[in-house]
């Protein structure tokens, strides 16, 4: 028995329809899962989405969401893998005033050493992107926190499987 | 919309014609063979009733006295006949109305579509008269929802919605359409839908599962079987029959697996779960290799699951993969269509007889009719009993009648002592436990099967939830005969107050109408029994009774349903008193 809770990724391939996130997320509401982040993007196959949904939850009971999920008529097939088996990463979003960058030598040195990059500065702000592993993220909004922040944002968790998805194949099958 | 359906490969060699949307659902349905449909009409749907009238000698609407009464109405049709049963309703009020009978047939995995009339689509979101959003609201009680707003994707998606409702484990799906797309001119032609790309309905059956399952049939000393309403939903019927018949195994049913066989087939042990029958209740803590077939194993039929069947290996045959380990760990999952796996599992299995094991669901049986069943059918006290009036409808009925039941000790009673000797004949509201399910739907299962005879059994609680439907009765000529087992009490609720909350009978008590007066303001003949000596009788003139026929029977205030497994106890701890 797996019982103890851990960060799994449930990756869900479907068709691309209105409602399809409602039909989705409506299962884990049910359960009373909380998903710790969520995106929906096109996937490696036209005409179908990709939902990567983190979720911290015991190993047996993922097994019986991705049979619910599974059950959907428009999802075509759900994956799930625990955090060692995909190559994964987020995105973390800083605004930050421009005159902080002239006065406090320190966000220099820790926008190099975060190996963050600038993506855009004005006279009144500028904006600053990471992207790594969520400890990354949180580490640099700690450190720049300090001096002020006026926006931040982080992205869902996408990412890759190390193991082969079998879904064009599937999919193959189905077209038959 | 982009709907992924599969086009069949023939053609259609139909040429178009230029109609309205609304004619194209009226003209789907009928393509979809349904001759009878249930619902309720309002503004948004006008456009369809309009065409409705135009087709009424080819598909025949029966206007319910309420949506939900709509809903029921198709599952007790879908229930008899094993076909795809159709509801339809307006926007707003009347899509919502239709909830608890799309929940109950999701719960219960029967066929239904339900339409529902929507607000013009310019005016979605805009808050509207009668606009709800009930694509949202029905999404997790559907098998499939859809919104339509254009009238060229009618026939494709009223195609789609038939074939995932019939298809693999049944279940509902409500289509969405607006006003605009009703009034919309389109090329119309149809095509049934035979696939949708990203739907897998039967899962593939795997070989070695059946060789596994086989070899520990084969094995087991103490075998037990329990069925459910899969065997029902796949016409697995003579199949299922066949393997237990060669491998001996006495067979229980769920509430819903009620009629697959014959009441009186020598293997047939009774109903497991909480009311139901002693032997197989304890036996399955004693079995050695559990054989499950289409049931869900539902915490009414488990009890405790920490302590259900750990003694016993564990084989599942099971179309949705997603049942497979949800609450009972199995050691052979046999996936797929009941009917196609019990058919290629027969050459696999031994005869055998399993003598020994036999007498002890025998051995159990006598005592659980001795303390129990003997008081309820053959009652000697004052009062009657729910039990002896279900004894008299079977004496009449010689177990060929269709019974409905409703919600509550009555349903219980019914379940357990009603004789059936035809499958698809037990329609009851069984994982949602509906209160106003029953009467509904027995006048979709009479008007299903008209040469049949169709019981309705209700409490006093559940009759008043949806009793305007005796309207429908008699508006339709519907031959239904409707018991009422009057206690004048919730009595399940009463009962579980009595045992569990000190006799406090909060709220269950209930002041009850004339009765017979209601029924015969609709114009339906009515009988009151309150005396055993009249029972005979009573009964016997509803059953010869050629129309509808309401009949009260007033059984003692204070009756319990028993056996019973309180919640949270072991199947083997079943109390007889």
């Amino acid at each position: 028995m797996n019982i103890e809770n851990q960060l799994f990724t449930i990756s869900v391939y479907t068709e691309n329809n209105i409602g399809l996130l409602n039909r989705v997320s409506a299962i884990f509401q049910r359960r009373g899962i909380n998903i710790e982040s969520l995106n929906i993007s096109p996937s490696e196959i036209e005409g179908v989405a990709k939902f990567t949904i983190v979720v911290n939850m015991a190993e047996d009971n993922v097994k019986k969401i991705i049979g619910q999920l599974e059950k959907q008529v428009e999802v075509i097939k759900a994956y799930y893998h625990d955090l060692d088996n995909i190559i994964y990463q987020i995105s973390g979003l800083f605004k930050i005033k421009s005159e902080l960058l002239f006065e406090e030598r320190q966000i220099q040195n820790i926008i190099k050493e975060s190996n963050a990059r600038i993506v855009t500065v004005n006279k009144d702000f500028f904006v600053l992107e990471k992207s790594g592993k969520k400890d990354e993220i949180v580490e640099l909004y700690n450190q720049l926190s300090v001096f002020g922040i006026m926006q931040y944002t982080r992205s869902g968790l996408i990412g890759i499987t190390k193991e082969e998805m079998k879904i064009s194949t599937l999919l193959e099958t189905y077209n038959n | 919309m982009e709907t992924q359906t599969i086009k069949n490969k023939e053609k259609s060699t139909k040429t178009t014609e230029r109609i309205s949307g609304s004619e194209a659902i009226v003209r789907s349905l009928i393509e979809e063979g349904v001759k009878i449909l249930y619902g309720y009409p309002g503004g948004a749907i006008m456009p369809v009733y309009d065409e409705l009238y135009k087709y009424q000698d080819k598909i025949h609407h029966v206007l319910t006295r309420h949506e939900q009464g709509a809903t029921h109405s198709a599952q007790g049709y879908a229930r008899i006949s094993g076909e795809v049963g159709v509801a339809i309703a307006t926007s707003g009020p009347g899509a919502t109305n239709l909830i608890t009978g799309i929940a109950d047939a999701q719960i219960d995995s029967t066929p239904m579509v339900c339409i529902t009339g929507q607000v013009f689509s310019h005016l979605l979101g805009s808050d509207a008269f009668q606009e709800t959003d009930i694509v949202g609201i029905s999404t997790p009680v559907t098998k499939w929802n859809c919104q339509v707003t254009k009238a060229s994707e009618i026939p494709e998606v009223i195609a789609k919605a038939f074939y995932i409702a019939r298809s693999g484990r049944p279940g509902p799906v409500l289509v969405d359409i607006t006003k605009d797309a009703q009034i919309e001119e389109f090329d119309f032609s149809y095509e049934k839908c035979t696939k949708v790309r990203s739907y897998s309905p039967v899962p593939k059956t795997n070989i070695s599962s059946l060789k596994a399952a086989a070899e520990l049939i084969n094995s087991a000393k103490k075998p037990l079987v329990v069925w459910g309403q899969g065997v029902i939903l796949s016409e697995a019927e003579e199949a299922f029959k066949a393997v237990i018949e060669k491998a001996g195994i006495p067979s229980a049913w769920t509430i819903l697996g009620a009629s697959a066989i014959p009441t009186r087939h020598p293997l047939n042990v009774g109903m497991v779960g909480m009311h139901g029958n002693y032997a197989p209740n304890i036996l399955t803590n004693e079995c050695d290799v559990l054989i499950a077939v289409g049931m869900r194993f539902d915490d009414r039929v488990t009890g405790k699951l920490d302590e259900y069947a750990k003694q016993a290996k564990v084989i599942h045959f099971e179309i949705d993969p997603a049942e497979i380990d949800k609450n009972v760990k199995t050691d052979v999952a046999v996936l797929g269509d009941a009917k196609a796996s019990l058919e290629a599992i027969l050459p696999l299995i031994n005869e055998n007889s399993h003598t020994d094991w036999h007498q002890k669901f025998k051995d159990l049986y006598e005592v659980e009719y001795e303390k129990v069943i003997k008081n309820d059918i053959h009652p000697t006290k004052e009062g009657l009993t729910m039990g002896e009036v279900l004894n008299q409808i079977n004496i009449y009925s010689k177990g060929n009648a269709a019974i409905v039941s409703d919600v509550g000790q009555h349903q219980m009673i019914a379940c357990r002592y009603a004789e059936f000797n035809k499958t698809k004949s037990n329609i009851t509201s069984g994982g949602l436990g509906t209160m106003g399910f029953g009467l509904p739907a027995a006048i979709g299962a009479k008007m299903a099967a008209p040469d049949r005879e169709v019981v309705s059994i209700s409490g006093d609680g559940g009759y008043q939830m949806t009793i305007q439907e005796l309207g429908t009765i008699f508006q339709q000529k519907a031959a239904v005969k409707v018991v009422v087992l009057n206690n004048d009490f919730l009595g399940m609720v009463r009962q579980w107050q009595q045992l569990f909350f000190d006799k406090r009978y909060a709220s269950t008590e209930m002041v009850n109408p004339n009765f017979v007066a209601i029924a015969e303001g609709y114009y339906i003949k009515a009988r009151k029994v309150t005396k055993r000596e009249d029972l005979a009788d009573a009964v016997k003139e509803m059953m010869e009774s050629k129309e509808a026929y309401f009949l009260e029977v007033c059984v003692e205030k204070e009756g319990n349903v028993f056996p019973m497994i309180p919640t949270g106890a072991s199947v083997s701890d079943v109390r007889l008193s």
